[in-house]
């Protein structure tokens, strides 16, 4: 390319969360910003949110009504449209309200309910309009979105690490927690790439990269249950993060709910 | 390596240490086990009182729990989740590079470590493995030069096994709990201190600056009743008939749907198995666009890319990846290199996290009934 | 010690554009004692690779006669071949190979020969044929059969008249789907068999193409009463290391890398047709 490719980086509902995996790159952000010219980014400064670009990152879910036309007008000018983290990926946290009365939750929570214009579903962005390449995790890492840039500016997209985190923890020389502490980890149902953050601090994973390629969520839910969670700690395991992703849903949807709709 | 023959040392448990030192002052990277994170793993040693000394350790299907042994010995334990495999055939490894400049590419070699390692605690079934992957990466028309380089400068102070675990079955594979070969050093653990052998002229000549005497002939019958009784005690086996012959033909056996539904597909078993080899290659480039780095990691049967072939996956359900890993690391094995592949480690049951236990599930699909 | 995983420089003498989604890379060697060096077997394949995406591997259409360029007739199907199809004549790649056991032909020397292919190009029996046509004298009668799905996908069309000049040299094309000026069969290849002209007793048959269809072609060449070891197929899987070390293109005990990728239907046995290998 002769030109240096336009990027952009738009937020919707989110914590802002996985646009820190750009400001944290550090010296690589001073080499990323020599190969491509960052357009529109509100949380670091430029702001031309209209400006046709080459690559388009976006974060967060699709959960109120001003976000579809503006979805829409984001992918009609983007070449290349990558979602990143959980909410843009999957929906999120929020989307935990899809199984709930939203309406019920808005006047629990806020003063003045009249204000809140919120749609009933938090989804994913590949719910309203082709996403090119999703990025996962809660947040995404640096390495994500360089791997992603550099693959693109190569002229191919990524390629899809959808593999178990089992494999990626293994690899770093760490014993599973599972077999050896008896803790419920979702790794063998979840996709690699955070590098196994939460196994490498004796923490079972909770699935924040989403699921994995092939994953068996029955099995290991009743794994759990005979490490001793009860069928709804086990359903709050696979309905948390990634609560909207399929393979998820459908294994938390199957295990009892102890507690009644619209409760926190 | 000419086998040595000589008589056997014994080794007190105060002069362990002396064998350390020997082996730092010959130059050698020292590995040895010890607990991290309440398992056995495999690290650099500096000194014996980082050994699992008085550890014991209790593992099931799915189910691994260090504890305290009740006595001082170093070598009390079955193997934990990896011994030498990560050390040979590194779990991510880069294999070379290209610099690009204006439409011309330059490539290049990545040189391999090749410090000298030293290797303590060694058991049989690893070395039964180290031997499957020396067929594997050198002795075939192409030759691994990483592997190639570490293994040129590996030393082996093996272990006769003397307490296996619950899912260990070395004994029917014929792969163990004795050290029969590949070692320069083997280890018979008594209460007080060690019988010594050496196997090769390194190990002989570390032997000889050993604080040791000969051993007598109570304490080398003690330490062969020991082993004996850890064949003994094994009560898995794998069905000792044509697994190739048997596993080939029931491809279609309901068990393996069977399997499948309990199957993770999660790839532990294959990171743990001492003789799964599989590995992908990638590429990362760096953000200048200068330099790509050519990577190869550890890859796994369970994934869905190892059998994805321009827009097919020929392995796309559980059933038929569970049915590949078995049919090859018992089966096809035999045809590739002469033997199965499997060398009774038992690691893949005890850290499957559903706890499949492969002894059971090729007794029921090769013979119809569990072991 | 040689790396057999490194790469190495060749650049890209002519790019060809044999119809949308099919290009031909001819390549050299930037080092020439690495260029004389090079000799390979028709069947045989290099692993290309393209800069900061990685390697694929293609099975080689030139003849091995010609010590001056390898040719590459690649499909853009998948991540590195669709990025490589954008490499331009003057641009370099890296390649290393020749890797795997090709199409058996000093054996079939003296031996009629059936070539059948199916899909797009069709480019390991390429080779075969440049071989045969060079060489025509000491092979017995040529057949070859082409089938594509649909008439628009015929390529080459050139090479096959060309072809069907040599002496006792039969050539039948096949199209599943045919337009209103496709002048050959709309059917199967199977359907053409009638037409062929070979000893099944002194026959070799050369196979490539869709699995489904070199099963279908090689049953009702043993229903001819051809040897089973005499029918050859060019088998396709993962292929990352090509040397037989990586793991993925197993097919039961064979590593289709190494031991092939042709292999005998015999030597295919009894997994050949079976899914999941």
């Amino acid at each position: 390319m002769s030109r240096k490719p336009k990027v952009a980086i738009h937020k919707f509902s989110s914590c802002d969360g996985c646009q820190l995996a750009f400001l944290n790159l550090g010296e690589d952000l001073l080499a990323l910003s020599r190969q491509v010219e960052i357009v529109h980014f509100a949380e670091a400064g430029p702001v031309n949110e209209e400006i046709p670009v080459d690559i388009a990152f976006v974060e967060g879910s699709i959960s109120t009504p001003a976000d579809r036309p503006r979805i829409e007008k984001i992918r009609h000018n983007s070449r290349f449209l990558i979602t990143m983290g959980a909410c843009a990926t999957s929906g999120g946290i929020q989307a935990l309200r899809n199984m709930a009365d939203t309406n019920a939750w808005i006047g629990a929570i806020y003063a003045r309910p009249d204000f809140i214009d919120s749609l009933d579903d938090s989804t994913a962005i590949a719910r309203h309009v082709k996403v090119d390449f999703e990025l996962w995790g809660c947040p995404v890492n640096s390495q994500q979105i360089l791997s992603c840039v550099c693959a693109l500016l190569s002229g191919v997209l990524p390629v899809d690490q959808h593999d178990s985190l089992c494999q990626q923890c293994k690899q770093q020389g760490l014993a599973c927690l599972m077999v050896s502490q008896g803790l419920a980890c979702l790794g063998p149902v979840t996709r690699a790439g955070c590098g196994a953050l939460c196994p490498s601090l004796g923490r079972g994973c909770y699935g924040c990269y989403g699921p994995a390629e092939n994953p068996n969520g029955p099995a290991l839910a009743q794994r759990f249950m005979q490490l001793g969670l009860s069928a709804e700690e086990t359903r709050r395991r696979f309905l948390f993060i990634n609560s909207a992703a399929p393979a998820f849903n459908e294994t938390g949807l199957k295990l009892p709910d102890a507690k009644p709709q619209g409760e926190r | 390596m000419s086998a040595t023959s000589h008589s056997p040392v014994f080794l007190h448990h105060n002069d362990l240490q002396q064998l350390l030192q020997i082996l730092q002052h010959d130059g050698y990277t020292c590995i040895g086990p010890q607990v991290r994170d309440g398992v056995i793993h495999y690290d650099h040693i500096d000194t014996v009182e980082q050994l699992p000394r008085g550890y014991g350790q209790h593992q099931q299907p799915g189910h691994y729990q260090l504890e305290p042994a009740g006595h001082d010995r170093y070598f009390a334990w079955a193997n934990g989740p990896q011994a030498l495999k990560p050390w040979l055939f590194s779990p991510r490894e880069a294999l070379w590079q290209c610099q690009a400049g204006e439409d011309k590419l330059a490539f290049e070699q990545v040189a391999a470590e090749d410090d000298p390692l030293a290797v303590f605690g060694v058991r049989a079934c690893d070395i039964a493995a180290l031997y499957l992957h020396d067929k594997h990466f050198l002795q075939q028309t192409h030759r691994d030069p990483g592997y190639r380089s570490r293994r040129q400068n590996l030393l082996l102070v093996a272990v006769n096994c003397s307490h296996p675990a619950e899912t260990c079955f070395c004994a029917s594979t014929g792969d163990g709990p004795e050290v029969h070969y590949g070692h320069d050093l083997v280890l018979s653990e008594l209460s007080e201190g060690f019988i010594v052998q050496a196997h090769t002229e390194k190990g002989l000549s570390i032997l000889a600056r050993l604080p040791a005497e000969t051993a007598s002939q109570s304490r080398i019958a003690a330490a062969q009743a020991s082993s004996r009784a850890a064949a003994e005690q094994q009560g898995r086996r794998l069905p000792s008939q044509d697994l190739q012959a048997a596993l080939f033909a029931n491809l279609d056996h309901p068990r393996w749907e069977d399997i499948a539904r309990r199957c993770l597909s999660c790839g532990n078993c294959t990171s743990v198995c001492p003789t799964c080899f599989c590995h992908r290659e990638f590429d990362e480039p760096s953000l200048d666009g200068q330099t790509s780095t050519h990577y190869r990691q550890w890859d796994s049967c369970f994934n869905q890319g190892h059998s994805y072939i321009h827009g097919i996956t020929l392995r796309a359900e559980t059933r038929l990846r569970y049915r590949q890993w078995l049919t090859h690391k018992l089966g096809s094995w035999h045809q590739q290199y002469g033997r199965s592949g499997c060398v009774g480690c038992g690691r893949c049951i005890s850290w499957c996290p559903v706890g499949i236990d492969l002894t059971a599930e090729a007794s029921l699909i090769c013979t119809g009934s569990e072991a | 010690m040689n790396s057999p995983y490194l790469p190495q420089e060749a650049r890209i003498i002519e790019r060809i554009e044999e119809s949308p989604g099919l290009f031909t890379l001819r390549l050299h060697f930037t080092e020439p004692k690495r260029q004389e060096a090079y000799h390979f077997e028709p069947g045989q394949f290099n692993m290309l690779y393209l800069y900061g995406v990685g390697e694929i591997p293609i099975s080689i259409v030139s003849d091995p006669k010609d010590e001056h360029i390898i040719d590459h007739t690649i499909r853009a199907v998948g991540r590195v071949s669709q990025a490589m199809s954008r490499l331009k004549t003057g641009q370099s790649i890296g390649l290393r190979g020749p890797f795997g056991r090709g199409w058996p032909l000093q054996t079939a020397e003296g031996r009629d020969v059936v070539v059948v292919t199916g899909g797009l190009g069709c480019a390991p029996v390429v080779s075969v044929i440049n071989y045969i046509q060079h060489r025509r004298e000491r092979f017995g009668k040529l057949n070859i059969v082409q089938g594509v799905k649909h008439s628009s996908d015929f390529i080459w069309k050139e090479r096959y008249d060309h072809w069907r000049q040599m002496p006792d040299t039969t050539v039948l094309l096949a199209a599943d789907r045919g337009d209103p000026i496709w002048p050959w069969h709309v059917g199967r290849v199977t359907d053409l068999f009638d037409q062929l002209d070979f000893d099944p007793a002194n026959v070799s048959v050369m196979l490539c193409g869709p699995e489904g269809m070199m099963h279908v072609v090689a049953r009702q060449m043993l229903e001819r009463n051809v040897n089973e070891n005499e029918i050859w197929l060019s088998m396709e899987r993962n292929m990352q290391c090509a040397v037989g070390h990586c793991g993925h293109c197993q097919y039961g005990a064979h590593f289709i890398c190494k031991n092939g990728p042709v292999f005998s239907y015999a030597e295919l046995q009894p997994l050949f047709g079976q899914p999941g290998f």
